[in-house]
């Protein structure tokens, strides 16, 4: 019976504290007459921070989405495919902040991309004064989400693709004398995007509001609002902290009026395809140049994070590096023997939030499942938005208000009340990962258990933990790299007394030791890595005699 | 039209599943008949142009003496019924029959009327194809698949999902479209009533003549 609630509970776990944040905001922002939007008001850099924030979530979004269709559309069920799923696939634990700093280490004025063209392309024997991280116009911030959130959609889409039926149908179309391409954008997609919707407006509210990423490639004068709102947080100052909140509102609304405009071109678009589908166009030219920009930017992209992140390596073991010098001159390990005293307890107070948040989240999930699977509940759409409530909403918007309410009760600054805001944001990637391969576990295998006798406890302990033990390592492990990528909550929650290889690599960011940041980034990178390797490794060590469950 | 499959051949991994060298001439229907899986589904990937890369062809597809077998499948003009109807839920019954008229077609809303006219289906241009009963969402398939102006058609078990009565009046109604409109027909089953009520020469898929009556029921 208390199963059959778990689902309740957990939504509830999911709607409160983003109900009870939003108060929180909203609550300083109206006191006194609404004097915070008056001084937000008269803050010059407004237009600007508001236009960047819609214009680099707007745009990365689109592009992501774009790409992401480009890349099923060329190559879903070809060799290729299955290749470039295995390069993508580890790119999703890199957490924002490492991607957003490895991006840096490559396309700044003395980065890499220069570096590999001076002097004899460009001349340049210093670096040139070019501003092209955190540019005025956000380029590449804009960039450095559409690196983090393509390889995040392409997974989604693969989890959710009805792969036997998309090949029947794309089959269909060919013999009707459809492209690829054409084929599966009339006849594959419109089911496919349905599942992918709440995830992307997961992908828009999130790219409009990040803090890390902003903080590390984008714009600064002014800044993105959330970054902004960020800043004014930090300031303990009444007004500022008014203005904030107000800012935080207008924040909340703008995410809003982004998705409605989204909504908008969604319906557009779909009618756009049915009248397409309708008139019989058969578009087969589309096929050669699809493909093409399929592979260039799925491998321009995975080339690009790859790099940076051996920029990072490097440059946490690098003594000498000059600047046009490709490679340091010598290496050493200075970088890390300074940063080693503060990594040590970081690292430590990662793990333990990591754990602390993500082991409740799959205990959470899988009572939610089993519940569907022995009460015969399913998830409505409505139980779907509550569940994503939390990546709906901008942090920027509930965040302050919890760390209000988590103040008033005396546990703002600790790691366990970190955890268990971290435990809002990891839960529905959780869900999202473990729920497909739950579902999609032989049914016929529960009913024979039932017929054998075995009670529902002792089905769920005997057979599906163990036949799942694979999806559910991988849960973990995502769930795990979901939480040390936190940036704000760790922030705002731990009160900045806590501290996190995420904390500590954003708040290193604005100083100039590449070396201590290579090494603390580096160490961000590898522990949600080593979660995925452990995920990989032990269903296969532990299944090494049954080839039927092995992955 | 004819279809030729000349010394057709398919093997994986050092055994053969298909070896067929035959003519279907315009409206006959040769019926390809085996337990399931064994090189049904390899002679229709082999004729359609599906076959992975793992498979290993030779021999030809001849289509109106037309070498097709190195064309990729949409430039094939061979319709293919599956056993699952395969309408596209987010289109109308019309939208579906559009999907598949050529984009230069003139009247097309005409054309699209007259094709479900024809499969007595008068007036559902604007239905869900959810809410149709199971024959006549075959019978919408095969129009679909005609209004594409194929040259040859393949059939893929379209006929299993159907109740018995049903599956007679919807198997007539397809082998008499097929033979109007003069199309060489190829029909995959491992059901040998189907394959009797084709009437046409029945084989294994690998080219050894078959009885269409099951050996219980032999007269």
């Amino acid at each position: 019976m208390i199963v059959a609630l778990l689902p309740r509970l957990t939504l509830c776990l999911m709607a409160a504290p983003v109900l009870a944040g939003v108060g929180g905001t909203l609550f300083p922002a109206l006191a006194g007459g609404g004097a915070g939007f008056r001084t937000l008001a008269a803050w010059p850099g407004l237009p600007r921070a508001a236009a960047l924030s819609l214009g680099t979530g707007l745009a990365s979004t689109a592009l992501a989405l774009l790409l992401c269709v480009t890349i099923l559309a060329a190559l879903h069920g070809t060799p290729a495919f299955d290749r470039l799923r295995r390069r993508l696939a580890p790119l999703l634990s890199v957490p924002h902040a490492a991607a957003a700093l490895g991006l840096a280490f490559l396309i700044a004025p003395s980065g890499w991309i220069a570096r590999a063209l001076s002097p004899w392309a460009t001349g340049w024997t210093a670096p040139p004064d070019l501003l092209i991280l955190n540019d005025p116009f956000g380029v590449s911030l804009t960039l450095g989400l559409l690196a983090k959130e393509l390889p995040f959609l392409l997974l989604v889409a693969l989890s959710s693709i009805n792969t036997a039926q998309a090949q029947r149908r794309m089959t269909t179309a060919a013999t009707f004398g459809y492209g690829r391409v054409s084929g599966f954008l009339l006849t594959v997609l419109p089911d496919l995007y349905r599942q992918l919707r709440l995830p992307v407006y997961a992908v828009l509210a999130y790219a409009m509001t990040s803090v890390d990423m902003a903080m590390i490639l984008g714009p600064t004068l002014p800044p993105t609002l959330s970054q902004q709102v960020v800043l004014w947080r930090m300031v303990p100052d009444l007004t500022q902290q008014t203005t904030a909140a107000a800012g935080a509102v207008l924040q909340l609304a703008l995410v809003l009026a982004a998705l409605a405009l989204w909504r908008g071109v969604e319906r557009l678009s779909r009618h756009a395809l049915r009248l397409w589908a309708t008139a019989g166009h058969r578009a087969a030219a589309l096929d050669a140049p699809v493909r093409w920009i399929a592979n260039v930017t799925a491998s321009g992209l995975a080339l690009a994070l790859g790099l940076g992140l051996g920029a990072l390596a490097l440059w946490s073991v690098a003594a000498d590096w000059r600047f046009p010098a490709l490679l340091p001159a010598t290496l050493d390990l200075r970088g890390w023997r300074v940063a080693l005293p503060d990594v040590l307890p970081a690292t430590a107070t990662t793990l333990a939030i990591a754990l602390a948040a993500t082991l409740p989240a799959l205990g959470l999930v899988l009572g939610c499942l089993e519940a569907e699977t022995r009460h015969g509940l399913s998830a409505t759409p409505r139980a779907m938005t509550l569940l994503y409530l939390p990546l709906l909403i901008p942090q920027v918007a509930f965040l302050p208000g919890l760390q209000t309410l988590a103040l008033a009760i005396g546990a703002e600054g600790t790691w366990p009340a970190v955890a268990l805001v971290h435990l809002t944001f990891v839960l529905p990637y959780v869900f999202l990962s473990l729920s497909q391969p739950y579902r999609s576990l032989d049914p016929r295998l529960t009913v024979t258990a039932r017929a054998l006798g075995l009670t529902e406890n002792r089905i769920f302990a005997r057979l599906r933990l163990p036949l799942l033990l694979a999806p559910i390592l991988t849960a973990l492990a995502i769930g795990m790299a979901v939480s040390i990528g936190q940036y704000l909550p760790t922030l705002l929650i731990g009160g900045g007394r806590v501290t996190t290889l995420t904390t500590e690599a954003v708040a290193l960011s604005s100083g100039g030791n590449r070396r201590i940041i290579g090494a603390f980034a580096l160490l961000q990178t590898l522990l949600p890595a080593l979660a995925f390797g452990l995920a990989l490794a032990l269903p296969r060590l532990f299944w090494r005699n049954r080839r039927g469950v092995r992955p | 039209m004819t279809l030729v499959l000349d010394r057709l051949t398919v093997d994986l991994g050092g055994r053969r599943l298909v070896a067929l060298d035959v003519t279907v001439a315009a409206g006959e229907v040769l019926t390809l008949m085996a337990p399931s899986g064994a090189g049904k589904s390899s002679a229709l990937g082999a004729i359609i142009g599906t076959l992975g890369p793992e498979f290993t062809l030779s021999g030809r597809v001849l289509l109106n003496g037309q070498d097709v077998t190195a064309l990729p499948t949409r430039l094939r003009r061979i319709g293919l019924l599956f056993q699952d109807d395969v309408l596209f839920p987010h289109l109308d019954v019309g939208g579906n029959l559009g999907f598949a008229l050529p984009a230069r077609t003139p009247d097309r809303k005409a054309r699209i009327d007259d094709a479900l006219a024809q499969a007595g289906l008068t007036g559902f241009a604007a239905r869900d194809p959810a809410t149709l009963s199971g024959g006549q969402r075959a019978r919408v398939a095969l129009m679909r698949c005609l209004l594409a102006e194929p040259r040859a058609l393949l059939l893929d078990e379209p006929f299993s999902r159907l109740d018995a009565g049903l599956r007679d009046q919807t198997r007539r109604f397809v082998f008499d479209r097929a033979r109007t409109l003069g199309l060489p027909v190829v029909l995959v089953t491992h059901d040998a009533q189907d394959a009797q009520a084709a009437g046409g020469r029945v084989l294994s898929p690998l080219g050894a003549p078959e009885s269409p009556a099951p050996p219980a029921f032999a007269q």
